[in-house]
């Protein structure tokens, strides 16, 4: 079992307090000359790593367990279609599959479990995948858990996919670590980056410490490999005309059904405004004074065809509600262009929209760290700018 | 109902940085809280004792210090408090530390409901829940907005699934991760800490050797399946085009580039 052993007698008081400065977990301490470390420790190593030389030392003795990983072949995508169509996160994740299948040669298919699958597989086969897994039924009309994940699991077994990706919808984040428990394997959730191995293992990039720091994840003691990534991360691949992918027809098993659950109820949420779909936003910050100065954003977002979008602070102030937030906790964004008013542009904020195609700022604080993500850094007073482009905007339009 | 809440203690703040030249994170405080998110799930199941009676029992994974936030729990309202505590544990990615939990649920004798926060502003995964149930062998919802008891057996639930809400019954046990929209939780009562300062404060901590599997392997690093292969600062790209002057000379260059770009 790996651990990490202290050698006690290195430990002087100057080397206890630069390990405990160090650890990042605050799982050292130092009492009555003895270093200790709690179980607050996540094996990170940093104090291995960039501690004074030997006092900390990592040891592990027994080969960890590894699987056979030829016998897990192929990329699986969940095809969430729990609301009636397949949810477009699922063509992004087919796409970056078929990226990462090429480094392995493998095929990428897509497990489909729905009540009612017509249209949804011919959508499935346009992307390019090379199967489409079909768990049809009465069953899976409302999303169960274990319902699905019994679906689900059959798949596995008889399948053997290498790596499974799943959108990280409502859904997808809580299917994806009942079945990834199921077979006693690693799952890293909201993925920003994949990349393949040519031994198969499924590199996973993800923000930690709130997107402070990247953290680059693998499983290389177990098979299937879980992965959920957000919507709007990855781009959806171009449809193919007469795709030649087929479809796979499975058994349902009518035991698979949760019988102490019962659906009473499922309702269409009148449609909110979806920021994640927008091609423009126009996001407003703590830079602006009132709340009767969101009109002023509303106005440019409106003549630009834009949707308006704001920073958590905002929505706790309950100036605009949780659906207009971007950020970590809040949706992930990608349009062509952003435009962010009086934001800061902290890392939590960053996290959700520094992957669009364009990013124009506006604040008066040279030094806002939005300005090392912007590609037009509009040094200035919104209440300045904002009205005039307003105008302009009326202007070049004729309105 | 008796009623098991996972709480977390976590940072209390995430302004963690890399020292681009040496790899090392540089934290701001080390002071912690309770997982934000799991404030709602607490006062779900508080209020579920007002009406239906039964225990609020909180449960918690590990240092000793994360006996504060179960301390916490007790002056909000909970009935008593268990840390889950042993070295190890160290290094439990979401696999193994839903097996820890699960373990120690197992341990607690009759449980109706057991409830977990949406997610932790640290691990930040919001899988620990689901995965416990599934060691559990238990229904589970996430993103639950409200939880109504129907009879002694069953609750009604509304989750909800992005575009959609769904209300079912769900024969009890079992696990539901709750949503910051359930409820407004309250603030711990000066009252209770007297109270409990006052006696014999109702924490219990316990370690591997209470668990039916006592085997190490399980836990901790030796019991994840994934294991951190590096962390690195986020890029930041350098090519801007920085625009200032007064109001109208900016928003005339803006408009130039959103022409140009055809955006208009
Ligand atoms: C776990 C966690 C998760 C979080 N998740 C999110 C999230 O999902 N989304 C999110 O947004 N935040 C999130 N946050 C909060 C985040 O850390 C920041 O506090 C927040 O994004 C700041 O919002 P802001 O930029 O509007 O405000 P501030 O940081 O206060 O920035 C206001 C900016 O406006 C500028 N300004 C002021 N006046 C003017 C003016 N007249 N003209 C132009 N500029 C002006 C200022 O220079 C300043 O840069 C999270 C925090 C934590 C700890
Ligand atoms: N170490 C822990 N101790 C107790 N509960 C936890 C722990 N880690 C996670 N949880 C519970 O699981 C939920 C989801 O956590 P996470 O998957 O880390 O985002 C939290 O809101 C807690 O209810």
């Amino acid at each position: 079992m790996p651990e990490l052993r202290i050698h006690q007698e290195k430990v002087t008081e100057q080397a206890a307090q630069q390990l405990i400065a160090l650890c990042p977990f605050s799982a050292i301490s130092y009492e009555e000359k003895e270093l200790r470390i709690s179980s607050a420790c996540k094996m990170c190593r940093m104090c291995v790593r960039k501690g004074p030389e030997g006092v900390v030392e990592y040891i592990n003795d027994e080969p960890a367990p590894t699987v056979c990983k030829e016998d897990w072949k192929g990329i699986a995508v969940f095809a969430d279609s729990s609301e009636g169509r397949v949810h477009p996160v699922t063509f992004e994740l087919i796409g970056k599959a078929k990226e990462l299948a090429k480094v392995t040669n493998h095929p990428v298919c897509a497990v489909l479990i729905t009540d009612d699958a017509s249209g949804k597989t011919e959508d499935l086969l346009r992307s390019g995948v090379d199967k489409v897994f079909v768990y049809e039924d009465p069953m899976f009309r409302f999303f169960s858990n274990t319902t699905y994940a019994n679906a689900f699991a059959d798949f596995i077994e008889k399948e053997h996919p290498s790596s499974v990706l799943v959108g990280a919808t409502n859904v997808g984040r809580s299917l994806a670590p009942r079945i990834a428990c199921r077979f006693r394997t690693g799952l890293t959730a909201d993925c920003t980056a994949l990349e393949m191995k040519p031994n198969t293992d499924l590199v996973q990039i993800r923000p930690a410490f709130g997107g402070n720091i990247m953290a680059q994840i693998i499983s290389t003691k177990t098979r299937p490999q879980f992965a959920t990534v957000r919507y709007k991360v990855f781009s959806a691949p171009a449809l193919q005309e007469d795709p030649s992918g087929e479809v796979v027809s499975m058994k349902v098993d009518p035991a698979w059904e949760d019988k102490r659950i019962r659906v009473e109820d499922f309702i269409l949420k009148p449609a909110a405004e979806d920021i994640s779909e927008a091609e423009v936003i126009v996001a407003v910050g703590r830079g602006l004074k009132s709340k009767a100065d969101i009109d002023l954003a509303r106005e440019l977002a409106e003549l630009m065809g834009a949707k308006l979008a704001c920073t958590r602070p905002l929505v706790e102030a309950g100036w605009l509600d949780a659906s207009h937030q971007i950020g970590l906790s809040g949706k992930t964004v990608k349009p062509k262009l952003i435009f962010t008013f009086g934001i800061s542009g902290a890392v939590q904020f960053a996290a959700g929209m520094k992957s669009s195609d364009c990013i124009i700022a506006v604040n008066t604080d040279p030094e806002a760290p939005i300005f090392s993500i912007a590609q037009y850094n509009v040094i200035g007073d919104l209440y300045e700018i904002l009205p005039e482009m307003i105008s302009m905007v009326k202007e070049a339009k004729h309105v | 109902m008796d009623i098991v809440v996972c709480i977390k203690q976590v940072p209390a703040s995430s302004n963690v940085k890399v020292d681009p030249e040496t790899g090392v994170l540089i934290r701001d405080g080390a002071n912690t809280k309770m997982n934000p998110y799991d404030l709602y799930a607490l006062e779900a199941a508080l209020t579920l004792r007002t009406r239906e009676g039964g225990t609020v029992r909180v449960i918690t994974m590990g240092p000793p210090a994360a006996n504060d936030v179960l301390r916490e729990a007790l002056y909000m309202g909970a009935d008593s408090g268990i840390l889950i505590s042993d070295r190890r544990l160290g290094g439990a990615d979401v696999l193994a530390t839903s097996y820890t939990l699960s373990s120690a649920i197992k341990t607690m004798g009759h449980v109706d409901l057991i409830l977990c926060g949406k997610q932790t502003t640290d691990g930040d995964t919001a899988q620990v829940g689901a995965e416990m149930a599934e060691f559990l062998g238990l229904p589970q919802y996430s993103n639950v907005r409200s939880i109504t008891p129907v009879n002694e057996n069953v609750i009604q639930v509304v989750s909800e699934l992005g575009s959609t809400v769904l209300t079912a019954k769900i024969k009890l046990p079992c696990l539901l991760c709750t949503d910051a929209e359930i409820n407004t939780p309250r603030l711990p009562s000066y009252k209770l800490k007297k109270q409990i300062e006052s006696g014999e404060e109702p924490l219990s901590q316990i370690s591997l050797d209470f668990f039916e599997d006592k085997d190490p392997k399980h836990y901790g690093l030796a019991g994840s399946a994934t294991a951190v292969e590096r962390i690195f600062p986020p890029d930041i790209s350098d090519d801007h085009a920085v625009i200032s002057g007064t109001g109208k000379e900016a928003a005339a260059q803006v408009l130039d580039v959103l022409l140009q770009k055809k955006f208009l």
